[in-house]
C-alpha cells in the first residue's frame, strides 16, 4: 500500500504562502543575501591623506562608486584604527551595553563597505534588532504612510491624508499612477495633511528633475526617492552618478526641504548589475555612499528589492543587517517594511516584529494606510487592510510604532473636513468643481473602487493646470484660508516657514506637537535598561485604546439585552435546600449561581433556559427523571456536575454553566475526570445540549452511550471569546459563598414565539 | 552650536528668509495681502551655515559640508539649479569641457565656489570612466 501523496502537502499547497515563489542561493547569479565568493576582503591603505586603495581596488581603477566613498566619506583620522579592530570585536561592540553609539558612529567612519557588511555579518538576527535598537539615530521612534490610489483621485488623496496625519504618521508619501498627475496629487495631499494638525512632513515621489520642482513650488516638505546604487552600472542606468545625486541633495537643502535618499538590496539584482557581489556588500557601498553625498538619511531594508531579497536564505535577515548599517553610520533610517515581500501574514507579522520592539526613525517607508490595489508604489508590507493589526501589535508589546488609534467618529469628521478643504482649493483656483455626490462617496469609500469621483484623465488636466500655471503652495494657502479654512490655512503656511529654520534638515527630524525633533535634540543614547526610548504613561494611554474593547459593563449589558425574554421563557422558583437522590434513573443537572438570575445568554447566543430546557429534554428523551439544583458554593463545571451526581439517585449529574460549558459526572469520580465534557460552548448547538441529556440518562440507566463530540473547526476560541468568559465567570464567582447548600430549583418553562 | 539647535525655538528673531524677511512677518495676513512669494518661504544662506555648523558640531561632517554646498545654491535661480543637475546627469554632458564650462559659470556668475569644485571633480571622474557617451 502506498499513499499516491500525502494530502498535506495539497493543504500546503492552497495557503498563500505557496504565492511566494523562493530562489535557490546562486552567488554567481547574484542570489546570496551576504558573503558571496565575489565580495571583496576588507582593506584600506591611506597614503598621505588620501585613499589608494579600497577593499581590494587600487585608486587607478576606482569606479565612480569608490571614488566618491573614498574621497568623502572615509575620514583618514579615524580609518587606520577602526580597519585595525577584527570584525567580530566590532560585532560585539554592536551589541555590547557598555559602548556608547557615538563611539560606534566614530570608527563608522574609517571603515570601508566590504568591513562594515563583514561586521553585521556576524551578528545573529536578534542580535541586529537590538543593535537596530541601540545605534539609531533619534530616540522617538516613528512611522511613515503611502497615501496613493488608484485613479489619482484628488479627493480621495486629500481625505486619505487627513487619516493619515490623524493617525499619526509623521511623514506621507505619494505618487501617481499616471506620471503627469504629480502636480495634483501634492496639492491634494499637502490639502489634506493641513486637516487636524500641523507637522506631518509630506513628499511627492516623481521623476527626480519634477520632484525638485515640486518641492521648488511649496507643496511638498520632503523628498526620498533619490535613487542610489552599490554598482556603477545600475548607478548609470537609474540615469544619475553620485555627483549628480549629491548635487540634487545640495538642491533640496538650498530650498530648506528635508531629504534622504534611497537604496536597498536587490535593486543592483534587479537592474542587471549586481557583480556577482552580495546583497548586503552591495548596499553597503550605498551607504556609505550616502554618507558621503552628505544625505542626512536613507530610506533602505530592500523596498522595491525587497521581494527578491526574501525570495533567498537569509533575506530577512540581510534586510535587517542593511538597515543596521544606515544607523551606523549615522543616517536617519526609513528602515522599508515597504514593498509586500510575501502573501504569507505570518511572514509579514514576522518582518515587522523587531522593527516594532526595536524601534525606527520611520518603521516603514511607508505602511499603506490606503487599501492594497490603491498603492500606486505596490502594496505595503501592512495596508490599509491589516493597519489595525499593526494598531494590536504596538497594544500588545507596548511597543511604540508611531501610530494611534483612531475613532469611527474621528475618521469620518477628518474625512469630511478634507474633502470640504480639498474642494474648496480646487473651486477657488478654478481647477475643478466637485460635486456633493462625488464628494459623499469618496467620504464613506474605503478605496477607489467604491467611489464615483475624478478619473486619471480628470487628475491629468488638474494636474497639467497647476504646473503650467505656476500655482504654488501660496495659492493653495490663500484659497484655504480665503474659503474660511483659516486652521488649515494656517498649518499648511507653518510647514513651509519650516523651511526657513533648517531645523528639519539636521539627521532623523520631524515634526511633533508642532515642535521639530530629531538626533540633535532627541539623541538615541540607549545603554541598556532604563535609558533610551521608553512610553511615557500617556502615550501608553494612547496605544492601548483600541476600539471595542470588552469590560464588566459590556458583558452585563449585552447579557441584560436578553433578560426581559429569558424572565418570560422561564421561571426559578426556589424550593429551599437540595434532597438526596431517590434511586431509579435520576438525572440531577446542577445550575451555576449567576444562571437565570445575572446572566441570561450562553456563549453561543442561547438563552440559557433554553439551553436548559434542551437539556432537560434529552434526559426525558433517554428515559431518565430530570431534577434541576442551583448550586451556591461552586461555579465552576467539574464542580457543578459532581455535586450534581452526589445529589443524584443514580449518582449521575450534570454541571451547567449560565456560559454554556457543560459535564456529565459520576458520584465518586476525581473531581477533573469527568465523563463528557462540551467544553468549547460558543459552538455547542441545542441539539447537542439535547444529546447530552440523553447520553446522561443512558448512563443513569447503566448504558454505555457513544460521547457526544461538538466539532471544532480549530477556531481560536481563546481569541474570541476569554476576555468575555473570564468577566461572566467572576460574576458567577462572586455569587459564591463557602459551604452554601444546594438549592431545589422548580422551572416553569413558557412558550415565546 | 548644538545648543542653539532648533534655532525655530531658540532663536526665531534671527531667522530670515532668502528675501530679507523676518520670519516674524509670514503670516496668514501677509499672505492674503499678497505680501508673500515663494523667495520669502525660502532659507537663506546664513541659516544654512549655522546648521551646518550645528551638524558639524554634532559630528556630521558630511552632513555640514552638504550644507555648505547648499548654501552656495540659495542665489542660484530655481531653473538655473534644473539646468546643472541635467547636465550632471550620464551622457548630458557630451564632453568634458561642458561639465567643466558649468563649473566656470558658477564660480563666476554665483560665486558659487564649492559647487564649482564639485562640479569640476565630477567632469574629471565622468571623463576617466567615459561617461560622455551617447545614452538616448
Amino acid at each position: 500500500m502506498t499513499a499516491n501523496r500525502w494530502r498535506r502537502f495539497a493543504d500546503w499547497d492552497a495557503r498563500p504562502l505557496r504565492q511566494d515563489r523562493f530562489a535557490r542561493e546562486d552567488p554567481a547569479k547574484g542570489f546570496q543575501a551576504m558573503a558571496s565568493p565575489a565580495d571583496p576582503a576588507p582593506g584600506l591603505a591611506v597614503a598621505e591623506g588620501r585613499v589608494t586603495v579600497m577593499d581590494g581596488v587600487a585608486e587607478a581603477d576606482f569606479d565612480l562608486i569608490d571614488r566618491f566613498i573614498a574621497r568623502y566619506h572615509l575620514d583618514p583620522a579615524v580609518a587606520a584604527e577602526a580597519m585595525a579592530i577584527p570584525s567580530l570585536d566590532l560585532a560585539r561592540m554592536l551589541v555590547d551595553l557598555n559602548v556608547p553609539r557615538a563611539d560606534l558612529v566614530r570608527l563608522a567612519r574609517g571603515l570601508t563597505p566590504a568591513r562594515l557588511a563583514e561586521v553585521v555579518g556576524h551578528l545573529s538576527a536578534l542580535e541586529i534588532a537590538f543593535a537596530y535598537g541601540k545605534m539609531r539615530a533619534r530616540r522617538s521612534p516613528g512611522n511613515q504612510a503611502h497615501v496613493t490610489n488608484a485613479k489619482d483621485d484628488p479627493l480621495q488623496l486629500a481625505a486619505d491624508a487627513a487619516v493619515a496625519v490623524g493617525l499619526g504618521f509623521d511623514e506621507i508619501e505619494t505618487t501617481q499612477r499616471v506620471a503627469r498627475n504629480a502636480w495634483s496629487n501634492a496639492l491634494a495631499c499637502a490639502v489634506g495633511a493641513s486637516v487636524g494638525r500641523w507637522g506631518t512632513l509630506f513628499q511627492c515621489s516623481s521623476e527626480e528633475a519634477e520632484e525638485l520642482q515640486i518641492a521648488m513650488r511649496g507643496f511638498t516638505s520632503y523628498a526620498e526617492t533619490v535613487s542610489v546604487y552599490g554598482s556603477e552600472g545600475a548607478f548609470i542606468d537609474g540615469d544619475d552618478t553620485p555627483w549628480s545625486k549629491a548635487f540634487l541633495a545640495s538642491a533640496y537643502a538650498s530650498r530648506g526641504v528635508k531629504m534622504r535618499a534611497t537604496s536597498g538590496a536587490g535593486s543592483e539584482l534587479l537592474m542587471g548589475f549586481h557583480q556577482s557581489q552580495s546583497l548586503l556588500y552591495l548596499e553597503a557601498r550605498c551607504l556609505c555612499l550616502q554618507r558621503a553625498m552628505g544625505v542626512q538619511g536613507t530610506q533602505n531594508g530592500g523596498i522595491d528589492g525587497a521581494p527578491v531579497t526574501m525570495s533567498v536564505p537569509g533575506g530577512g535577515r540581510e534586510l535587517m543587517a542593511e538597515n543596521l548599517i544606515a544607523v551606523w553610520l549615522d543616517l536617519e533610517c526609513a528602515s522599508g517594511n515597504d514593498a509586500r515581500p510575501t502573501e504569507s501574514e505570518l511572514r509579514v507579522g514576522a518582518k515587522i516584529m523587531p522593527y516594532l520592539m526595536a524601534g525606527s526613525d520611520l518603521i516603514c517607508s511607508g505602511m499603506g494606510s490606503i487599501l492594497k490595489y490603491d498603492n500606486s508604489f505596490n502594496p505595503s508590507l501592512i495596508n490599509g487592510e491589516e493597519l489595525e493589526d499593526y494598531l494590536v501589535l504596538q497594544r500588545d508589546y507596548e511597543a511604540d510604532g508611531g501610530l494611534t488609534p483612531l475613532s469611527e467618529d474621528r475618521a469620518s469628521g477628518l474625512r469630511e473636513r478634507a474633502l470640504a478643504a480639498v474642494a474648496a482649493v480646487l473651486g477657488e483656483l478654478g481647477l475643478a468643481r466637485p460635486t456633493p455626490a462625488m464628494l459623499a462617496s469618496v467620504a464613506a469609500a474605503s478605496g477607489s473602487a467604491e467611489t464615483d469621483s475624478y478619473t486619471p484623465g480628470d487628475a491629468s488636466r488638474i494636474s497639467e493646470s497647476i504646473r503650467t500655471r505656476g500655482i504654488t503652495v501660496i495659492d493653495a494657502i490663500r484659497a484655504l484660508a480665503t474659503r474660511g479654512f483659516t486652521e488649515e490655512a494656517e498649518n499648511l503656511l507653518a510647514m513651509v516657514r519650516l523651511r526657513l529654520s533648517g531645523d528639519a534638515l539636521q539627521t532623523s527630524a520631524l515634526v511633533r506637537d508642532g515642535r521639530v525633533l530629531s538626533a540633535i535634540n532627541d539623541p538615541n543614547e540607549y545603554l541598556g535598561p532604563g535609558t533610551g526610548y521608553r512610553l511615557t504613561p500617556e502615550r501608553r494611554a494612547e496605544i492601548v485604546e483600541i476600539r471595542d474593547v470588552l469590560d464588566e459593563r459590556e458583558v452585563l449589558r449585552s447579557q441584560a439585552m436578553v433578560e426581559k425574554v429569558e424572565a418570560r421563557r422561564a421561571a426559578y422558583s426556589s424550593l429551599g435546600p437540595a434532597k438526596a437522590g431517590q434511586g431509579g434513573p435520576e438525572v440531577v443537572v446542577g445550575i451555576s449561581p449567576a444562571f437565570g438570575t445575572k446572566l441570561f445568554r450562553t456563549l453561543a447566543g442561547e438563552g440559557v433556559s433554553v439551553m436548559l430546557r434542551a437539556v432537560v429534554q434529552g434526559i426525558r428523551d433517554g428515559g431518565g427523571t430530570p431534577r434541576v439544583v442551583r448550586m451556591r458554593h461552586t461555579a465552576d463545571t467539574s464542580f457543578l456536575g459532581l455535586s450534581a451526581a452526589h445529589l443524584s439517585g443514580s449518582g449521575i449529574g450534570i454541571g451547567l454553566q449560565a456560559k454554556g460549558t457543560a459535564v456529565i459526572h459520576r458520584a465518586g469520580r476525581l473531581p477533573h475526570h469527568n465523563l463528557e465534557l462540551f467544553s468549547n460552548a460558543p459552538i455547542t448547538t441545542l441539539d447537542h445540549y439535547r444529546r447530552l441529556g440523553e447520553n446522561a440518562a443512558a448512563l443513569a440507566q447503566g448504558g454505555d452511550p457513544e460521547p457526544v463530540v461538538v466539532p471544532t473547526r480549530g477556531e481560536a476560541m481563546g481569541a474570541r471569546f476569554h476576555a468575555e468568559v473570564a468577566l461572566i465567570y467572576a460574576i458567577e464567582t462572586a455569587l459564591c459563598s463557602e459551604g452554601a447548600a444546594p438549592e431545589e430549583v422548580a422551572v416553569e418553562f413558557q412558550e415565546v414565539p | 552650536m548644538t545648543a542653539t539647535y532648533p534655532l525655530s525655538e531658540t532663536a526665531p528673531e534671527t531667522l530670515r528668509a532668502r528675501s530679507g524677511k523676518p520670519l516674524s512677518g509670514i503670516t496668514l495676513q501677509a499672505v492674503l495681502a499678497g505680501e508673500i512669494g515663494m523667495d520669502d518661504l525660502a532659507i537663506d544662506a546664513t541659516t544654512l551655515q549655522r546648521q551646518a555648523q550645528i551638524a558639524r558640531d554634532a559630528g556630521r561632517a558630511t552632513l555640514a559640508r552638504n550644507f555648505d554646498r547648499a548654501a552656495d545654491l540659495v542665489a542660484v535661480p530655481d531653473a538655473e539649479i534644473m539646468r546643472a543637475y541635467e547636465m550632471l546627469r550620464p551622457g548630458r554632458a557630451k564632453s568634458r569641457a561642458e561639465l567643466d564650462a558649468l563649473a566656470a559659470e558658477f564660480r563666476s556668475r554665483w560665486g558659487a565656489d564649492r559647487i564649482a569644485d564639485f562640479i569640476a571633480e565630477a567632469a574629471e571622474v565622468y571623463d576617466r570612466r567615459g561617461l560622455f557617451t551617447f545614452r538616448y
